[in-house]
């Protein structure tokens, strides 16, 4: 019999509806996974056994007493930790907010249980989301699954922030996780686990009762092991929230029912900026597979220009620490989390004694940049610039798109480093998400889905980018790519 | 432009975040570094070009004008607004006297 830890969303969803086997025993098997994991990989910050069975249990009663199940019936998923969860301990991998249990739930999530998922935990993070390795949780790194091929035992980073969403779902701890993208912290870990991830158009998913990072970019959306899974939970999470002012007023698309890998007629991008120095060898291999893939498929692939691409990594890290900054000053030691408050000290000092406390060193040099360039006297200068110049990026793919429907690059420039390769230098860490970035300041759909290992045995994504609203033509072009690469291989348990 | 160590621990002060004296002294560097490398924005020319307010075309709603509209945002849930705070106290936050 297939192991139920092998099964993805669609499988399992089909499976408990069908009676082949029930959601508890689904439950079951994937709370054994995650419990067998935790102590080597370090995945979750806070299981939640009970949870996965007790909403297992009702679905397995709403299919007694013949009541549709939900679109995610029976399938038990890996929370972010960015995400509230009413009762559960919600931290965004930090120190601040350790213990902070919320009082009420996030709109994603409870769209989540209302279509029948149930929670297998609360997923570990890069700290408030600032990170691209999982190196800066307050709570330990997460470790990846995968290991090179040359028979070394090095750690190797799952890409971040969305570490323990991707690690979890590639290690089949969880068939699906959440993830937020504010940067690429859904594509690149996806990328570097061997998964798929897609973050919608800015504004499909409601952002109220996610922790926030930069909410001008912060955009959550699922992880999962194949293109239609993606399709499955982002159609769960998806839809119109009055709460979030930036929520986009439109009807949910039936994304799965309309996928199709048939790309006759459709125009594909290849922008020459992304050709970039530096870029992996075997990265720019699996680019140009891909697109003789969505020729295969039927599509025209042509040659366009996106002329400010260099420009979009330094107007993000302009951009989303000084989002930041204003963001995070709500942890101030009085409302809820951490306080620290020295002998004698006076209000101002418990405030500063708290956040030097509470907050990573990542986090603090975000903060210190965010509030460096929006102080007086440097806000033309950093702040107004950068957001012009994401003016002219967003207006590069808007003329892109009057000629293509969607573009084909690399998710990251590298397949997953090593654990520690990076930490002493942010910039070099930052630069890992040159390729991601820009369709984060342009608010558009994205996705990574698996191409195939490099030569050291390591998986690498490809990256499609639709215009706004068309997370079916970025689903479609990702689902022929994933027909072509037939990617198979998932890391080997060592755990 | 570049940062000193004093004018770090004025951002450090200003974002209300502790810093001692040596982990200031290693920030200045990295701060400089970043902030040399969005520098090159500069050399775009940004002519006539208005900043970025919104990514998705979207306009601002107002909710309705009633009271309690969202019972979890409305009033009357002290309990639930104090629940995690470090220190509540005669159903209010604590903090330090602000007054003297």
């Amino acid at each position: 019999m297939t192991q139920l830890t092998d099964l993805g969303v669609a499988a399992i969803r089909d499976g408990v509806a069908g009676g082949q086997f029930t959601a508890v025993e689904v439950a079951e098997a994937f709370n054994a996974n995650v419990a067998a994991a935790q102590a080597a990989l370090n995945a979750f910050i806070v299981t939640t056994p009970d949870a996965a069975i007790e909403a297992a249990r009702a679905t397995d009663a709403r299919r007694a007493a013949g009541q549709p199940l939900g679109k995610m019936g029976g399938v038990p998923i890996g929370m972010k930790d960015l995400f509230a969860t009413r009762g559960v301990q919600t931290t965004a991998a930090s120190h601040i907010l350790e213990g902070f249990k919320p009082e009420y739930e996030s709109t994603v999530s409870q769209k989540l249980w209302d279509a029948g998922a149930g929670m297998l935990g609360k997923l570990n993070m890069d700290q408030f989301a600032m990170g691209s390795s999982n190196e800066t949780s307050y709570f330990g790194n997460v470790v990846s699954p995968w290991r090179r091929s040359d028979g070394g035992n090095a750690p190797l980073a799952p890409g971040g922030s969305s570490g323990g969403s991707s690690a979890a779902v590639s290690a089949r701890l969880c068939p699906a996780a959440t993830g937020t993208d504010t940067g690429g912290s859904i594509r690149q870990p996806a990328a570097f686990t061997g998964i798929s991830g897609i973050k919608p158009t800015y504004g499909r998913c409601s952002r109220w009762g996610i922790v926030a990072f930069a909410s001008s970019l912060d955009q959550a959306g699922p992880m999962a092991r194949d293109v239609r899974d993606c399709a499955i939970m982002l159609e769960a999470m998806a839809g119109f929230d009055p709460k979030d002012a930036t929520s986009l007023n439109l009807p949910v698309p039936e994304w799965e029912a309309g996928l199709n890998a048939d790309l006759r007629g459709k125009k594909v991008g290849v922008p020459r900026e992304y050709r970039m120095d530096g870029t992996d060898a075997d990265v720019l291999a699996s680019w140009d597979q891909g697109i003789e893939w969505l020729k295969d498929a039927g599509a025209e692939v042509i040659d366009i220009s996106l002329p400010h691409t260099k420009y979009a990594l330094p107007a993000y890290y302009i951009v989303a620490p000084a989002e930041a900054s204003s963001n995070l000053a709500r942890y101030d030691g009085v409302r809820y989390g951490l306080r620290d408050l020295p002998d004698g000290a006076n209000l101002q000092e418990m405030y500063a004694a708290t956040r030097a406390a509470g907050f990573g060193a990542e986090v603090k040099r975000r903060i210190l940049i965010g509030t460096y360039v929006l102080s007086a006297g440097f806000y033309d200068a950093y702040y107004t610039q950068a957001q012009k110049v994401r003016t002219l990026i967003a207006r590069d793919f808007k003329n892109a798109f009057a000629e293509v429907d969607v573009i084909l690059a690399p998710t990251a420039p590298t397949a997953a480093f090593g654990l520690g390769d990076m930490v002493s230098d942010p910039l070099a860490m930052y630069l890992n998400d040159v390729f991601a970035v820009p369709a984060s300041l342009a608010g558009l759909p994205a996705m990574s889905v698996p191409a195939g290992l490099n030569r050291e045995g390591l998986p690498l994504g490809l990256q499609i980018v639709g215009k706004p609203f068309d997370e079916q033509g970025v689903l479609n072009a990702g689902l022929a790519i994933e027909g072509r690469a037939g990617f198979t291989a998932k890391p080997e348990r060592w755990w | 432009m570049s940062v000193d160590t004093a004018t770090v621990a004025r951002i450090a002060s200003l974002a209300r975040i502790k810093v001692g004296e040596a982990e200031l002294e290693a920030m200045v560097p990295e701060l400089n570094g970043i902030l040399a490398w969005v520098e090159q924005l500069g050399e775009v020319d940004v002519t006539g070009i208005e900043p970025m307010t919104a990514v998705i075309e979207n306009h601002l709603r107002l909710r309705d004008d009633v009271i309690d509209a969202d019972p979890l945002t409305g009033g009357g849930v002290r309990e639930s607004v104090l629940a995690n705070a470090p220190a509540a106290e005669h159903g209010f936050f604590g903090v330090p006297k602000v007054i003297e």
